[in-house]
């Protein structure tokens, strides 16, 4: 049963207020809130078991080294992987696209070969392939969006023989359009080519099977879905893992060293060098063990039911534009919006003093602010502990800053 | 909620900084010969350009174009309004002042800065320092770009 009452009770920093306001925090697309059983993992593995893992023969290092490869087995049951090898933790969703871009790319593309990307993508799903390109003469395509924000059917004449790599986001931080990546991928396996899924935010907000989608790479982190920051995941088809070389190397990631030369670990360590994020992996297995309680169907609901309640509410404010799908059906709750020619960084000012948390800016996604054609937008972004009345305080809000800077908008539109 | 604005966002924003958001002085190009220096923002996509006709060493006419929030546009139009008519030494010496007035807790207004002191209460907001300095930046490019010009003349 989903309540979200007592999942709020759950979320120690909702009591907090901000500017005398209760904080009313709808950036969750930037990074969510922990829940206090997250919270307690972390402080729990510091004061109980603190050690490196995979090389000591201690208790200590037994049973972090446990801890941390239990989480391994609770992200691939979470994204329904074969097989545990797949599953890589990297920094964040960033460092897992650039090091297929390392670790893949720069052994599998050539000159003149093609990656379809969108034109919906984030920064991070954008610039690792740009530079991959520079350096191999590879050739980027973009699929473009219409006037909802839904991806466009040309991807069907742009993916093609010369395609090598499709990389998409599953679900836009910007627009919240949930993408047709099964079909996509289908495309792209006729012709040979791989794909990429950028999962940041969908894994967090609805159920992801990798099986499923068919995808050879999924990309995510787990500061998004109620873990701490620090922990990203690449999860990459077995048969695919074979084709790569190591992208960060030193200790850790080797079997045998000796001045001349080494051989590397077996999968999956061979792409976990260093001494690797220990405590905020073990603390993300609680994240996923949280949001396992809930279940990611009820998860999903919530958040489409909340979607639909915001899409109303905001749309009912006069002057206010609303970016992305319509229907919450397509997509998730990343709600980006403009009020009028008032500039999204005044009024993530103004709705700050009322204790009101939301994101202002490009979303690092500039090609699509410009294909939007704004500079930057609002977005309100929600999750599992995001309840009506805080759609009403953000509404209110909205209309607090209209009246504050209205006549100075007017003066401005007239001119 | 129905209750007027913090006393906080008046001090952000003050009224002289809402008037010259609403009705910006020198958004216009200057004539030529002139010099532009570019301000880009990161974070929000914001630009602004800044034109300056030179008469020697005195700016002789300053104009700005661009897109942005409040702070941002009223920074821009102040900025036109406090160097028209100084010399090199002296705009560089105000965007040096203004650059303090944005990050130095203990900043003092001086005599000189005039209107611009309206924007002290940006201090308190560390991202929007960004918007009030964005023409400044454009202002410091384009003095470098007229240096380049002048070495390569």
């Amino acid at each position: 049963m989903f309540d979200v009452e007592s999942i709020r009770k759950d979320f120690p920093i909702l009591q907090r207020t901000v500017h005398g306001k209760p904080l009313v925090y709808l950036d969750n697309a930037a990074t969510s809130q922990k829940p206090l059983a997250v919270i307690d993992a972390l402080v729990e593995y510091y004061e109980r078991y603190n050690a490196n893992i995979h090389r000591g023969l201690h208790t200590l290092a037994e049973e972090a080294t446990a801890r941390y490869e239990e989480v391994r087995e609770k992200v691939r049951r979470f994204i329904n992987a074969p097989d545990k090898v797949s599953i890589i933790f990297t920094r964040n969703a960033t460092e897992s696209i650039n090091l297929v871009a390392y670790a893949w790319g720069r052994t599998h593309i050539r000159a003149g070969d093609e990656i379809v990307l969108t034109v919906m993508e984030h920064h991070s799903n954008i610039v690792p392939w740009q530079v991959l390109a520079k350096e191999t003469g590879a050739v980027l395509r973009f699929v473009d969006i219409d006037d909802e924000g839904r991806l466009r059917d040309d991807w069907r004449e742009l993916i093609g023989e010369k395609t090598r790599l499709v990389a998409l986001t599953q679900m836009s931080n910007a627009l919240g359009t949930i993408n047709p990546v099964r079909e996509i991928a289908n495309a792209a396996h006729r012709h040979g080519a791989l794909v990429l899924v950028d999962g940041a935010q969908s894994v967090a907000h609805m159920p992801v099977d990798v099986q499923d989608l068919d995808c050879d790479f999924l990309a995510f982190s787990g500061h998004k879905m109620l873990g701490p920051t620090g922990v990203g995941v690449l999860y990459v088809r077995r048969s695919v893992l074979d084709d790569m070389t190591p992208f960060l190397t030193g200790g850790h990631m080797i079997s045998k060293v000796t001045l001349e030369e080494t051989t590397w670990n077996e999968l999956p360590w061979r792409f976990e060098a260093g001494t690797p994020n220990i405590a905020d992996v073990i603390a993300f297995g609680a994240a996923i063990d949280y949001l396992e309680g809930i279940g990611m169907d009820a998860v999903r609901r919530h958040d489409e039911a909340l979607t639909t309640y915001a899409l109303d509410v905001l749309s009912q404010i006069p002057n206010l534009k609303l970016y992305g799908p319509r229907d919450p059906s397509d997509r998730g709750c990343a709600i980006s919006f403009n009020y009028g020619e008032l500039h999204p960084h005044d009024l993530g000012t103004v709705l700050d003093s009322y204790g009101i948390a939301i994101r202002a800016g490009h979303h690092c996604a500039q090609p699509l602010m410009n294909r939007l054609g704004v500079p930057a937008t609002a977005r309100a972004s929600l999750y599992v502990y995001n309840r009506r009345e805080e759609i009403d305080v953000l509404a209110e809000g909205i209309q607090e800053a209209a009246r504050f800077f209205g006549d100075v908008i007017d003066a401005r539109t007239r001119a | 909620m129905s209750s007027t604005p913090e006393p906080e966002l008046d001090e952000l924003y003050k009224d002289l900084i809402l008037d010259h958001y609403r009705r910006p002085r020198n958004r216009r190009p200057v004539a030529e010969p002139k010099v532009v220096g570019e301000g880009f923002n990161p974070l929000c996509g914001d630009e602004i350009a800044v034109e300056v006709h030179f008469n020697g060493e005195v700016m002789a006419d300053v104009g700005f174009e661009g897109r942005g929030c409040s702070l941002s546009q009223a920074s821009a139009s102040m900025m036109t309004e406090a160097v028209k008519g100084r010399t090199v030494a002296e705009a560089r010496s105000l965007i040096d002042t203004f650059a303090r007035m944005m990050t130095d807790p203990d900043f003092q207004p001086s005599d000189g800065l005039g209107d611009l002191e309206a924007f002290t209460g940006v201090a308190k907001y560390p991202v929007r320092v960004k918007c009030a300095t964005l023409a400044w930046h454009a202002l410091l490019d384009l003095l470098g770009r007229r240096g380049e010009a002048q070495e390569e003349g």
